[in-house]
């Protein structure tokens, strides 16, 4: 480093993309899901997007609250409800990058329903679920990814319910983009999350995340470096892998990659393809462009 | 400002008030709308579906109410008018969203075709069992307010109005209608747009970096954005300040709660609809609302003609309740009286504030079909005593 470079002042290139104002944040030391912040503001910079044309909706948990940190128009929602929200927004200003950005409680359990609709529809938004294998915010219960048999305060005995395979799920339902990285794959995380904001249509990407104080403690999995480390050392990554093949276990094999990239037809693309089929000339594509 | 003459079908029809309550949306500037089928109300998606791709309007048919209660917000916030409908059932798995409609500040619009209840209940048949459920169904403190049309001519205007005081007061704003008014066939006309009033949203003049989603407004009610304006604003359904940030305090609770309260309970004068038809003087009156109204006019009639003194006091909205006007009048006469087709919901607010100043008749109905006339003519004759 030379004299010069270290009389320099430094911004955090994040700190732009952050409510500086909502700082110090809740989630506690060796948390993932800021390192998955990082990740997201290296994939709003690369990708060129305007931001003010950007919309963040979240649901609700330690994920949940990533709207209220991002200096975009943000939404903190109901539980579950934000790819619902998200809809809606997508749907009342097609103009508009739309973002969900929720945990894995909140998205595949309660919001279980609103996902594989919206994956179904192809409803063009980005989801990104950090999922970190349990119910933080509440303290710590099991959930639909929670590996068997890791112990949960709700499942005091191990975890003995099967977990959800996401990138499977996501797969089966129609989204056009699935990846899966873990919170050590920061620069594949960005560039996942940038493909997906680039991407038309229903894109996800699960980040495996971890949650020290409640499933690494919990499960005498040491702290967030210990997680980091498993990460490195368990993580295979698989390209073009058969979504069927990449569910987790506990301390498993975590395979990641990019999964599916293909065309479909989005939602509003139907909408107007199929009333210009049937109404004909008359029919003025939504958006109006007056 | 005036209506869109996109939406507005001028002229003279033949509707059922599910057809006209969309026509009422289309002519508000309604242009999204998420939906759920459900009996007796999916007329009025139905006829959305086939009309809104032809004034740049979206419906979507959602996974579910929950769902459907949530997405037309999305598109609020985009600065879309937007509504749902839905029936009892539908309505029990909305009230999540009734509350963060009512915590975010998010004007839209419910449309509730009430059928029998609880539970299934009677899909195809009528009731007036949500009357409570609308005003207290989801957690916490808040209010709505509750229209009450009782012809597919009012489902048409009082559409209208239910957007404008979606609007005005950015709360949540029910359109009570029940099976028998969705499904009957009337005469319905529908003036030129130049001739419909409609209230445009009240967005912000302040440039970016100084708004604040909650700073207060006219009438105790914030000035809206939308997304994609350039203020990055973050709004929550957590107990919040100006900013729109969460604030978990007591402080923080009394200020953000007590006034989205505050801004209907202060207010409601300006809200409160009522109609009366010779209450000066009368031994009892009749008070109703809804398809029960209608119902009541021929039991009146028929104490009339024994040449009792009655008055027909109508509830045109619901919520909030007319307080102040029913004390009075219970003031002034021997009984109120009120069916309904329920087992007792408004009755209990009417009794509340009559403060036993005279007595109050409750003539119940469990729903399934309208009261007969004959009924309400005897509790009348027998509360004139």
């Amino acid at each position: 480093m030379t004299q010069q470079a270290s009389n320099e002042t430094h911004t955090n290139p994040v700190l732009p993309f952050l409510r500086e104002d909502r700082m110090p944040h809740i989630w506690c030391p060796g948390c993932g899901i800021g390192t998955t912040v990082n990740c997201f503001a290296r994939a709003l910079t690369e990708s060129a997007l305007d931001l003010d044309n950007v919309v963040i909706v979240s649901g609700i948990g330690c994920t949940g609250r990533v709207a209220g940190y991002v200096k975009l128009d943000s939404f903190h929602t109901t539980h579950g409800r934000g790819i619902a929200f998200a809809t809606g927004v997508k749907l009342g200003n097609p103009n508009l990058k739309v973002v969900v950005y929720s945990g894995d409680g909140d998205l595949m359990a309660i919001g279980g329903n609103h996902f594989i609709h919206a994956a179904r529809r192809n409803m063009d938004i980005t989801v990104i679920c950090v999922n970190n294998l349990t119910y933080a915010m509440t303290g710590g219960q099991v959930g639909p990814t929670t590996p068997e048999p890791a112990v949960a305060t709700t499942a005091p005995y191990g975890a003995f319910e099967h977990p959800f395979n996401l990138p499977f799920l996501a797969d089966s339902c129609g989204a056009v983009y699935v990846a899966r990285w873990t919170a050590y794959h920061v620069r594949q995380t960005a560039k996942a999350m940038k493909e997906a904001l680039l991407k038309k249509g229903f894109s996800f990407i699960e980040i495996i995340a971890p949650c020290p104080t409640l499933y690494q403690r919990r499960n005498k999995l040491g702290d967030g470096l210990a997680a980091m480390q498993y990460y490195k050392e368990s993580s295979v990554v698989k390209t073009g892998a058969d979504t069927r093949d990449v569910g987790i276990g506990f301390q498993s094999e975590i395979v990641c990659g990019k999964f599916v990239d293909r065309e479909r037809p989005t939602w509003l693309e139907g909408y107007n393809n199929r009333n210009t089929t049937a109404i004909g000339a008359r029919y003025r594509p939504y958006p109006w462009q007056d | 400002m005036k209506a869109d003459p996109a939406g507005v079908l001028t002229g003279r029809h033949y509707l059922d008030g599910n057809h006209a309550c969309c026509e009422g949306a289309l002519a508000a500037g309604c242009r999204f709308a998420a939906g759920y089928p459900i009996t007796p109300s999916t007329e009025v998606v139905e006829r959305i579906a086939r009309r809104f791709p032809h004034v740049g309007g979206v419906f979507i048919q959602m996974e579910d109410e929950v769902a459907s209660s949530i997405t037309l917000q999305g598109a609020v916030w985009t600065g879309k008018k937007a509504m749902t409908v839905t029936s009892g059932p539908g309505l029990s798995l909305m009230m999540e969203h009734v509350g963060l409609a009512a915590m975010m500040e998010t004007p839209c619009v419910f449309v509730d075709v009430q059928r029998g209840g609880p539970s299934t209940g009677l899909p195809t048949l009528p009731g007036q069992a949500d009357m409570m459920q609308v005003r207290w169904g989801s957690h916490g403190d808040y209010e709505i307010i509750a229209l009450c049309p009782a012809s597919p001519q009012e489902c048409f205007d009082m559409t209208i109005d239910a957007f404008n005081l979606a609007e005005t007061y950015r709360v949540p704003v029910f359109f009570m209608m029940d099976e028998c008014v969705g499904h009957m066939t009337e005469r319905v006309d529908i003036p030129p747009a130049d001739q419909i009033e409609v209230v445009a949203r009240r967005y912000t003049t302040k440039p970016p970096g100084e708004y604040l989603p909650y700073e207060v407004g006219e009438n105790m009610v914030p000035d809206m954005t939308k997304a994609g304006d350039g203020h990055r604003f973050h709004v929550t359904g957590l107990t919040h300040d100006e900013r729109g940030y969460p604030v978990i305090s007591a402080a923080a609770q009394e200020q953000n709660v007590t006034r989205i309260v505050d801004k209907i309970r202060k207010q409601a004068n300006k809200i409160i609809r009522y109609e009366e038809d010779q209450v000066d003087g009368a031994d009892v009156v009749l008070v109703s609302y809804g398809i029960t109204y209608r119902v009541a006019q021929r039991g009146i009639e028929m104490a009339r003609a024994k040449g009792v003194k009655v008055g027909s006091f109508r509830l045109v909205v619901a919520w909030p309740f007319p307080e102040d006007r029913i004390r009075e009048l219970a003031g002034k006469t021997k009984a109120l009286v009120m069916p309904e087709m329920n087992l007792g919901q408004m009755y209990f607010e009417m009794e509340r504030c009559a403060r036993g100043q005279c007595r109050t008749v409750l003539l119940p109905h469990a729903g399934g079909t309208v009261h007969n006339p004959e009924v309400i003519y005897r509790a009348i004759m027998e509360a004139a005593q």
